[in-house]
Order: structure tokens, then sequence, then C-alpha cells
């Protein structure tokens, strides 16, 4: 009966969900790795597409994905415009080392810190890495929650769909 | 009674959903977002590997999220089910059951935001204060209370909060006896200050302070019922460097961890990194001394109730030899240790570089236990304040270190190839609680390819070796991932436990072997993963805090979804 209750309680939000307009970044306070706090409802990106992606120093996957797109960064912000903004949910056990991180990698991302998840909750993130792509009016329009080694052609294609290009 | 207080929850929401509504219809504000993910497992017998049996055969975890957001209005709420939970889960006390595990609502005002219900927060880096959740461990010190944070000035940033914290899971989540409460302020000089010093370089600063309540209930001791705990930090950050350091101070506390001693609580933490493209560096170091902070001083265990939370300083490995076997975890009632790492990358073009760069990573942690000197056992008033020590001065016994050195390169087109060595050492009997267990020594060797079929279609496997005559004595692990991205993968391991250790052989200890194959499915938001064979009992941990997971073999489910 409890099950059956929660069930039913969800199945009635959730179609509510499903009507709704595409949703715009949630509000929840990030730092800069200066330290700076930042409202996650600011970033933009002038009108053109933007990647979020969540990951972790700890996190194969994550370090990968970020690696192979760092590849093809350049040329993506040519064509495109593009930008990713890394969020990083590292906590206080590996926060400190996410910004020598990203310099030994030689990343060209705009990367934030979420040490307590608070992001993460927000965007209804389970685990990482956890990719959303933005479009140019802040809209959350495609989610993509993995990584294997092809993956980002997939995200570039939905990212020229975006700019009108295919 | 626990059935109504969660149908209540449930009405409660549902009302709630009603009313927000018209609101949604309204105007075109109003969306709700959420997430599900389980973990399910059917268990298999088998004696081999003194696999766990739990008399129901299948357990699930269960977890869905719910966020409904308007304008500067947010409420959200977690359902949650264990009915059982997986064996071994959660790593404290006890969940059972489904019902309410966390809802809160939360208005934003300008720059005054109020929390009401349930919240996750820190104050700096968590010595102090920190609420926060690790679902797949079953760490969840949810405060149940309220928060207001408040900016005053650009700059300034204040946080007041107060409340009990989340203990354990009955059909919703309950709560722990002690009422925590604390501020904290922090000034950010680069948003305070509009100068061009502060366009390249931030200062920032803050202080804590937290108390707990907690009635004094014992007939022969006279216990403190309101602890207090301040901290301070500063964070001076530029282009190229970085310095951070925390330092937190508690009274006197008896409790179960320290067994009742009147000593107070000190700890610290020092990191500083220089870094520019390509190369990047860290120096850091911690000690703790008598820091544990529960907001329960009878607390059964260590993982629940925390209110402050210290960081562990090694490395966080991501391959499962040294991931899951031998990982470190703080030992909050006195500890020194230190940590190094080096990052390097020589470009593409260069010597050692060739046509695709090549990385270099070298991390260095170590941890000692603190020097101690019990104080006189003779009288009873001496003994209890328990002993002298002072921060950063270690004892001679080690309770770990890990060297760890790894080389990435791309080789060509199609192939990446890494190799790791791993040097470990690492006293078991205090960081897994096994008294009497010899020190463990070990040396590991990992290497770890990719290739690309196509651009869709990749290979990717590890072998792993660890070599070591103590505990288990040596794993090999064998993995291969098929890729077909963006929707499906196939996996199989196996880990092979042979004994290098005279001592075990003449036990006449067979080989173990544990071979796990896995399939998943990716579209979107939505990840599902299936996995049949035996799994080896190992060590999760995520941040720090470690759950012993015990051997089993079955098929388990895993789904998330985030919709």
């Amino acid at each position: 009966m409890k099950v059956l209750t929660a069930l039913l309680s969800f199945a009635l939000l959730t179609s509510a969900a499903l009507a709704q307009n595409p949703s715009k970044l949630p509000s929840a306070t990030v730092q800069t790795l200066e330290g700076k706090k930042v409202d996650t409802r600011t970033l933009n990106n002038d009108g053109k597409p933007m990647i979020i992606n969540f990951w972790a120093t700890w996190c194969a996957p994550c370090k990968k994905e970020l690696n192979a797109i760092a590849e093809k960064y350049a040329q993506w912000q040519k064509e495109t415009g593009v930008k990713l903004v890394a969020v990083s949910i590292d906590d206080a056990r590996s926060m400190n080392r996410v910004k020598p991180y990203v310099n030994g990698q030689d990343w060209d991302y705009e990367v934030y810190l979420d040490p307590n998840g608070d992001l993460k909750r927000a965007l209804n993130v389970n685990n990482v890495p956890h990719t959303f792509l933005v479009n140019g009016k802040g809209e959350i329009v495609w989610q993509h929650n993995n990584y294997e080694p092809g993956d980002e052609n997939e995200l570039y294609r939905k990212v020229l769909e975006l700019v009108g290009r295919k | 009674m626990q059935r109504l207080t969660f149908l209540r929850h449930v009405a409660a929401c549902v009302v709630a959903a009603g009313a927000f509504a018209p609101v949604h219809a309204q105007n075109d504000g109003g969306s709700l977002h959420g997430n599900f993910s389980t973990d399910a497992q059917y268990y298999l017998e088998d004696s081999i590997i003194g696999a766990v049996m739990p008399p129901q055969r299948f357990a699930a975890n269960a977890w869905t999220n719910l966020i409904y957001t308007n304008k500067n209005f947010e409420a959200g709420i977690r359902l949650e089910s264990y009915e059982p939970p997986l064996a071994g889960y959660p790593a404290g006390q006890p969940y059972k059951g489904t019902g309410v595990g966390y809802r809160y609502i939360k208005y934003t005002m300008a720059d005054l935001e109020v929390t009401f219900g349930n919240f996750f927060d820190q104050f700096g880096q968590g010595m102090a204060f920190r609420s926060y959740e690790e679902r797949y461990l079953g760490v969840d010190n949810a405060m149940d209370g309220f928060r207001v944070r408040y900016k005053p000035y650009h700059g300034i940033y204040l946080k007041g909060l107060m409340g009990q914290q989340r203990f354990g899971f009955d059909n919703g989540f309950t709560k722990g006896v002690g009422i925590v409460r604390g501020a904290d302020v922090e000034i950010n000089l680069a948003e305070l200050m509009d100068t061009s010093w502060t366009s390249a370089s931030n200062l920032i600063i803050g202080g804590s302070f937290v108390s707990k309540y907690q009635a004094d209930n014992s007939s022969q001791l006279v216990l403190p019922e309101n602890v207090g705990t301040w901290a301070a930090r500063l964070h001076y950050t530029s282009p190229k460097w970085d310095l951070y350091t925390e330092y937190a101070y508690k009274i006197n506390d008896p409790n179960n961890r320290n067994g009742f001693i009147y000593k107070p609580g000190q700890a610290m933490l020092v990191n500083a990194t220089y870094s520019v493209k390509g190369f990047g560096a860290s120096l850091g170091a911690h000690s703790f001394d008598n820091m544990f902070y529960q907001s329960d001083r009878t607390s059964p265990s260590a993982f629940d109730l925390n209110i402050n939370f210290l960081p562990p300083l090694t490395k966080q490995h991501t391959y499962n030899l040294p991931a899951t076997l031998y990982p470190y975890a703080t030992q909050p009632n006195g500890e020194v240790s230190g940590q190094g790492e080096l990052f390097y990358k020589w470009r593409k073009g260069t010597k050692l570089g060739g046509k695709y760069g090549t990385k270099l990573a070298v991390n260095y942690s170590v941890a000692y236990a603190l020097d101690t000197t019990q104080l006189g056992a003779a009288d009873d008033t001496t003994r209890r304040l328990g002993y002298t020590s002072r921060i950063f001065v270690p004892s001679d016994r080690m309770y770990f270190s890990d060297l760890n050195i790894e080389l990435r390169k791309r080789v060509s087109e199609t192939w990446e190839l890494a190799l790791t060595y791993l040097n470990l050492v690492y006293d078991i009997d205090i960081i897994q609680g096994k008294p009497g267990k010899a020190k463990v020594y070990g040396d590991m060797f990992i290497l770890e390819g990719l290739h690309n079929f196509t651009d869709r279609t990749s290979l990717r496997f590890e072998v792993q070796h660890l070599s070591t005559k103590q505990d288990q004595g040596n794993w090999a692990t064998a993995l291969a991932e098929l890729t077909f991205s963006p929707h499906w993968f196939l996996a199989g391991m196996v880990q092979y436990n042979y004994v290098g250790n005279e001592d075990l052989e003449a036990k006449g200890q067979d080989p173990l072997a544990y071979p796990l194959g896995s399939v998943g499915y990716i579209r979107g938001g939505n990840r599902f993963q299936v996995n049949y064979g035996r799994q080896r009992a190992g060590i999760f941990c995520v941040g720090g805090v470690c759950r012993q997971v015990p051997a089993s073999n079955g098929l388990s489910l895993s789904i998330t979804s985030t919709f």
C-alpha cells in the first residue's frame, strides 16, 4: 500500500512534468577556481550553445571525455562558438587538486567547483559523467549520462544542429 | 504509526503539487524535474567465496527526487525504498521500508534565501560543519530545520542554520537526538573591492561557529551539554598560485569515539598549488587531534551524525584494485598527513611528447599517528583529560603511504596506453579496524589500453596486478570493455586471488576466480546496467568515507534516470 501510494504520487507528479516547456538552468551557487561565487542562472554564452559537463578528478570516464573533447575543442569553438563549462563535483578531499589538474591537462574549459553538490542536486544528476547541452536561449535541450569513446561526436552533432549546420 | 506519518507526507506532497497546478497554468514559470535511481540484486548461494545470502534473496535500494521551481520558490522531496536494502548497506544505522527521506521548501528574495526542512551545506571545507549525502555509501547527515543565507553587500556572505541531523531510515528518515546550530561569515575581497589587484588575485577569509546541544544523561560524569567549535579559513588565489588553510578548535567533548575524555580537539589543513598550462603541482598537510564531532555523543557508529567532515589527504584511485582493496580513511582521533602531487604534459611535437603528447602524474601521500602521551592513570580526574599532544607532531607509527606514478600516451591515431605503478603501505589494523593483522606492503602495476576501431566502436582493457605477502596475498585483474557509442556497452572482468604467501599456501587455500559480466544501455538521461557473476568483498569509498561491501554472487541491475 505504501509503495503503491508512493508510485501513484510519483506518476501524478511526473505526468505534470512531462507537459512542461524546455527548462532553464536552475539557480545554484558554484565557485570559480579563483573562489568567486557564481549563480548558475547567470551562466551563458552570448546566444550560442553551451555544454555543461559534470566531472570529478576521481572519475576515469569523465577525464577521458574531457580529454577527448580537448583535442577537438579549438575546432568546435571556431566552427560553432560553443563553450564547455566543466563542473567539478570534487569535495573537500580533492577540490584543491582541481586547479593543478585542469592546468596540468592543458584544458581551456570554463571550470567551476560544486563541492557540496548544490548544482548537481538542482539538475538531478545521479552520477558522473553527465552532460547537458544548453541552447542560445539558455534552455536545456539534450542530456547524456555516461561516456563511451565516440560520444563526443554525438554531442557535437547536437551542437551543429543547434547552430543550424548539419 | 510510521505508516500514518508516511501517508501524511505523501498526502501533503500531492496536495502541494495540486496547489502548484493553477500557478503553473497562470504564468510562464513553474517546472518540475527529478531523477530516479535503483540498485537491485538477486543473490545466489556461493560458499566458496563466502557470498552473503540474505533471507529475502532479492534486495533493492531505490530513490526518486522531485524538485518543483517557480520563479523564486522551490520545493523538493525525495522518496526512498529499502525492501530490504542491499547486503552491507548502509554503513551505519540501518535503513528499512519506504518513505520520505528528504523534503524542503526554499525561497529567494533579492539577497536573502530561506530554506525550511532538509538541507545540505558546508562551512569552508567542512572541518566545523558539513551536511552531505553519498547515496551509494548510505551516508546522509542532512539537516532538518531551517537555514538563512544573506548577502548584505557585494562579497559578504552570511549563513545561519539550526536543526537536527538525519540518523537512519525507518519508513521515513529518523533523526538524531542532538541539536546543531551554526553561523558562518565569508568575505570575498575580489567581490568587495573592485580593484585592479583583485582582477588577477583574490583573498577570501571566513569564520564560523557551530554548537551542538545534547542533554547530560549520565549518572557518573558531568558532561558538557553545549559543545562549541569555531573555525577560521583563508584562501588566496592568483592565476598561478592557490593557497588554502583552515583551522578548527572544538571544546572538550567526551564521547564514545574518544573514550569520554575531556580534552579539546583541533584540526588544521594547509594546501598550496602552483600551476600553469601543461604543469600543475600541489603540496598539502593535515593534522587532526580528537576531532570526532557528532551530534549524539553516544552514536553507535562513526558513520552517523557527524557534524564536521575531515577530508583524507590521499589520492582517490580510479582503478579497481587500488580503489577497493586498501583505500585510506581519515583517523579523526589523531593523524598527521601530507601529500605532494605533480602533473606534467609534454606537448605534441616535443621529444617526449611525440606526435600526440604524453602526460605524467606523480602522487605521494603519507599518514602517521599523532604523537600522544597518556595522562596518569593514578587519579580519575587526570586520566579523564586523556593525553597531551601537539598538532602536526607525528609518532613513528605510519598508518598509510602511497606512491603512484602514471604515464599516459596516445601512441597512434587509434591507440592510447596508460601505465601505472603504485607502492602501498597500509595499516589494516587501524584503517579497517582489524586488530592484530599485519601491516600490508604491496606493489601494483596497471596497464590500460584503448583502441578505437571506428568513430563509434572501441575496446578498452585493463590488466592490474597487486603483489603482497600479507592479508589475502596477490590479486590479478583483467577487464575488457567493448563500447558502441552512444548506446551500448559490454564488459567482462575477472579477478584472481592467488597467494604469494607461504603461510597461506600451507593452509591449502586455493586460488579463487571472480568472473563478472556486464551489459549496459544508455539513452539520453537514462542508463541501464545488468551484471552477472561474482563480486569480491571490497571497500567502497567516496570522499574518504568507506563502506565494506560483502562478497556476493548473483544478478544485479542498476538504473539511473534524470528528467
